[in-house]
């Protein structure tokens, strides 16, 4: 059951919430209301800004001020929320989907800025909400609603992605380390002052992914992402080989002093007052 | 006082936003507007505003709305394909009725078209563009005067009915220079939006008061609210109830269509005694006016009607011209867009020119001159 401060963080007039039975969507929902309620995030100066899938329904859930965009488009729509109120806490989520294929210029332009934005992406290898078509981050060989015959595609790796855009902290769990997921989301969270976070949390749809991959049960993916997943300390005295199949959890980048961009912009705002 | 400057139509959009109270801008470049975003980026820091070159057009509109959610008057410019790409967008602020300004320099299409190239055939795609039922709100203006006068009513109208509203420049109007009078910024009519009376805990975010506009809070300001592109109740949420659909639906068509004689501006001239006339926007009117004032020295009974708002067209204005006049003429540069709406509403009063110019180049009076004279 979750803690009173969590639930007080609850939109309880709308639940039932509107995920599959033991989607692991739920499972991040609850890690970042502990995130945010340990880290004392008062409701009214917190933004939670999402996309439009099964994971960016998360907002309508939370009591804060909430912001379901359109497809793809929600770090766009919360850079300018973030640009005229620099006080606001904004946690933006977004499925792998919505961030990587239609998102996909928002999420390195984000990254690219460093704006004080912590991004959560809720990575389950399909398109959920739309009934399980290919997504950028669907494994090759495996099957989907427009991949009848095994995907080809190569998949984006979302953490490589984040650093190579110029995000200043950039972190993946998955939904079978929950600690691991608070963990991660308090220190991209507080990273705001510093600029673009990202969190990758591989998370799972039972219903339209595992269903046509022999993980058709809630269990054997919390179980799959269980025995796959290796922490980065570990992962490093590991070879290339050992690490095949595997998923490296932990954190991967946390630079403290790149400049966050609203700040910069009061720089931009003093020189030309000056000028 | 009031200061008379030289002024390009662009820029005198940007200084009009500013004056109305844009302190945001998000946009990304494209001929013919650029100059917009550029002035933008040089003035908005001077006053402590956000100036973001966004990573594309979608993006431009984006950061307005975000930026306009947590209370900022916002603008977004852009011409042509940028146009097109905003939108989805577009409607997603009619949906969360957000207000936001879209200034659109019309530029030869479709696609990318006459990128430096005058057209007005984006008329119909500032009503009926994005996807889904709402009421637009579009000025024309026809001068560097009017480019700023239109861009402080169309901040005004965003925040009175809380959506966005459109700015039809064209390239002509965008890029010629001429004589502007900035008045007295004591004497400008600004309009803000409302905001909640109520305290946070008894706040129903998009509870319409009795103009069908619910007032707005912003994010920050101490109220919690959820904001969704999804047709929603009264609280902002989700709702597959037929009758809820039904008064969302309603309500952001209805808050617009019944103050419509508000909204609507025109101006008239010659009209006393007309037979034939010519209704034209935009650039085009220039050319018309010039034509029928060398007319009338001709003796010809021949008057101009000028659309200022497009949308909500003047429509029982043309209804009563059309009952009194013989003919009207209506000189496009489109295949025929403003020509559907005066042939609907005058329905075979008097008759119907249809006059389109589709190369690239605006109306010359003396072709204007020529239209008329035949009829004449
Ligand atoms: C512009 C646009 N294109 C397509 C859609 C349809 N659509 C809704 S959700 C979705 C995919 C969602 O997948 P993902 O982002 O991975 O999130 P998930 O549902 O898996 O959590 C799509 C394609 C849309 N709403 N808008
Ligand atoms: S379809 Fe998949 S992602 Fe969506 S709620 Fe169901 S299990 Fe979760």
């Amino acid at each position: 059951m979750p803690r009173e401060d969590v639930k007080s963080f609850l939109r309880t007039k709308y639940l039932p919430h509107i995920w599959c039975p033991g989607c692991g969507h739920g499972i991040i929902m609850h890690a970042v209301l502990r995130a945010v309620t340990e880290l004392k995030i008062p409701q009214e100066k917190l933004c939670i800004s999402s996309g439009i899938g099964c994971s960016s329904r998360m907002p309508g859930y939370i009591d804060a001020c909430t912001l379901h965009t359109a497809h793809g488009r929600s770090l766009a729509f919360a850079t300018g929320v973030k640009m005229a109120n620099p006080e606001l806490t904004i946690v933006n989520v977004m499925g792998d989907g919505d961030a990587t294929a239609i998102g996909g210029n928002h999420f390195i332009h984000a990254c690219r800025r460093n704006i004080g934005i912590a991004a959560v992406i809720m990575n389950n290898n399909i398109y959920g909400m739309t009934g399980g078509q290919a997504s950028p981050t669907t494994p090759e060989d495996t099957f989907a609603t427009t991949a009848l015959y095994g995907a080809i595609d190569p998949v984006f790796d979302i953490c490589k992605l984040a650093i190579g855009a110029g995000a200043t902290y950039v972190a993946r769990s998955t939904v079978a380390q929950p600690m691991l997921c608070e963990q991660l989301l308090k220190k991209a969270i507080e990273h705001q002052k510093n600029g673009f976070s990202v969190v990758e949390i591989v998370s799972y749809c039972h219903t339209q992914f595992g269903r046509r991959n022999k993980r058709g049960k809630a269990f054997d993916n919390i179980k799959y992402l269980r025995d796959n997943s290796i922490m980065k300390a570990k992962a490093d005295t590991m070879s290339a080989e050992e690490l095949k199949g595997k998923m490296i959890i932990g954190e991967f980048l946390n630079i403290n002093n790149a400049g966050e961009y609203t700040k910069r912009y009061d720089e931009v705002i003093l020189r030309a007052k000056k000028a | 006082m009031s200061q008379i400057k030289f002024w390009q139509g662009n820029k005198a959009v940007a200084m009009g936003a500013l004056a109305a109270g844009c302190r945001f801008f998000g946009g990304y470049p494209i001929t013919p507007s650029t100059e917009i975003m550029e002035v933008m980026s040089e003035k908005l820091p001077e006053l402590g505003g956000k100036f973001m070159q966004m990573e594309d057009e979608i993006a431009g509109i984006a950061a307005g709305i975000g930026a306009s959610i947590a209370g900022e008057k916002a603008m977004t410019a852009s011409s042509g394909p940028g146009i097109s790409l905003k939108q989805e967008l577009l409607g997603y602020a009619y949906m969360a009725e957000i207000p936001i300004v879209v200034v659109n320099v019309q530029r030869g299409g479709p696609s990318t078209g006459l990128p430096t190239k005058v057209s007005q055939a984006d008329v119909m795609q500032a009503k009926w563009g994005t996807h889904g039922d709402h009421a637009t709100i579009a000025y024309a203006p026809s001068s560097v005067q009017e480019c700023y006068t239109t861009t402080i009513k169309s901040f005004n109208m965003a925040e009175r009915f809380r959506q966005p509203v459109l700015v039809l420049s064209d390239e002509i109007i965008g890029h010629m220079r001429e004589k502007i009078v900035i008045p007295d910024s004591e004497t400008l009519e600004i309009i803000d939006r409302k905001k909640p009376k109520v305290s946070p805990a008894d706040f129903i975010p998009y509870k319409a008061d009795d103009d069908g506009v619910p007032p707005m809070a912003a994010f920050g300001d101490g109220y919690r609210w959820h904001v969704t592109g999804l047709t929603s109740d009264d609280w902002g949420f989700p709702t597959n109830k037929t009758e809820e659909i039904e008064k969302k639906a309603n309500r952001i068509i209805s808050k617009v269509e019944r103050f419509r004689e508000d909204i609507i501006e025109y101006k008239e001239d010659f009209m006393e005694d007309a037979e034939i006339v010519v209704v034209s926007y935009g650039s085009v009117s220039r050319s018309a006016l010039r034509a029928i004032r060398v007319l009338r020295e001709q003796g010809v009974k021949v008057g101009h009607f000028r659309p200022i708002t497009l949308w909500p067209f003047p429509e029982r204005q043309i209804a009563e011209i059309s009952k009194k006049v013989k003919h009207i003429i209506v000189p496009e540069l489109n295949a025929g867009q403003i020509v559907l709406e005066v042939e609907r509403i005058a329905c075979g009063k008097c008759e119907v020119h249809r006059k389109s110019l589709i190369n690239g180049e605006l109306y010359k009076p003396e072709e204007i001159m020529t239209f008329i004279k035949e009829l004449a």
